[in-house]
């Protein structure tokens, strides 16, 4: 205990409060980034109800189903990592952490596999197939593509931001008297498995 | 700042957390395979709500934080459902 409240008093300008509350400050930006898509994705199904029904026909629930499964057991693996580093358990927040980026990389591989399927007929952004489809299929391919591309583009972050955490961990300049960075970057893969509970059933399950 | 006191979630939260969500995706996926008109959307985003404020909860710790965080977030999501509202009272009556 002694030893930490040195290291503590070392760092004046420590502050992680301040440094939590400024990653809640950009998850808002996050979120209402995607919440604006979320209500163009609402209107125009709203206004093409038979077009989304029939173009959602063209993706796997099994393989959506398989993802959701993966980033909720990844996002558990985060939030088990921190409870391990609070506990002063290093090799346990190592292991969830490594999970958490393996699991990651599967989800993108699968990502992958169901785009690339989607290529293969010709289908994707700006193909000739796109361009001839009716509006309302066009509509919900373009806004599949964009989101589901832009919530790969967070997923890839993320992995980024917990590879470095776990790089921190390693060397001991994250630890459990300081672990502010792994705390913002568990908020951050949190995110991301955040939108993409919403965008499952609203891409996936359309009745 | 400094006397903020950091509350350790046991793991076996999180596994049971972990467990409710799969659950609450399994529901999901059965409940929109049925023919329920159009309260399958909405029973599908009810869940999805569920789970979104269960990930809120737990795995963001916004039970056992400080209350700002619990205060900042509802006050975020009240804006983006009153945008959601206004916008289908737009399209619905005009």
């Amino acid at each position: 205990m002694e030893t930490m409240t040195h290291q503590h008093h070392a760092d004046a300008h420590r502050d992680d409060t301040a440094s939590k509350i400024g990653m809640w400050l950009f998850i808002f930006t996050e979120i209402l980034l995607f919440g604006g898509l979320f209500i163009v994705y609402s209107v125009y199904r709203h206004m093409n109800p038979v077009a989304f029904h029939l173009a959602h026909e063209e993706l796997s629930i099994t393989m959506g189903f398989i993802n959701t499964i993966i980033l909720l057991v990844s996002s558990a693996t985060v939030a088990i990592s921190i409870s391990a580093i609070q506990k002063n358990d290093r090799k346990l927040t190592l292991l969830m952490l490594g999970i958490t980026l393996l699991l990651a990389l599967t989800f993108l591989v699968n990502k992958y596999f169901e785009w690339g399927g989607k290529f293969e007929h010709g289908m994707y952004p700006g193909s000739e197939l796109m361009k001839n489809l009716s509006n309302g299929d066009m509509l919900f391919f373009s806004l599949y593509f964009f989101m589901t591309g832009l919530h790969g583009v967070h997923i890839i972050v993320g992995m980024v931001l917990l590879g470095i955490t776990l790089y921190k961990v390693k060397t001991g300049a994250v630890n459990s008297g300081r672990y502010a960075l792994l705390e913002n970057s568990g908020l951050y893969w949190h995110l991301v498995d955040l939108i993409w509970i919403f965008l499952f059933p609203l891409f996936y399950l359309i009745h | 700042m400094e006397n903020e006191k950091h509350h350790i979630v046991p793991y076996l939260t999180h596994i049971m957390v972990l467990l409710g969500l799969i659950v609450l995706t399994v529901i999901t996926v059965l409940i929109t395979s049925v023919e329920l008109g159009a309260y399958n959307t909405t029973a599908a985003l009810i869940i999805a709500s569920l789970k979104g404020a269960v990930v809120l909860l737990y795995f963001m710790h916004l039970k056992f934080d400080h209350k700002i965080y619990w205060v900042m977030v509802s006050i975020v999501i009240a804006i983006f459902a009153a945008v959601i509202v206004v916008t289908f009272f737009d399209y619905l009556y005009r």
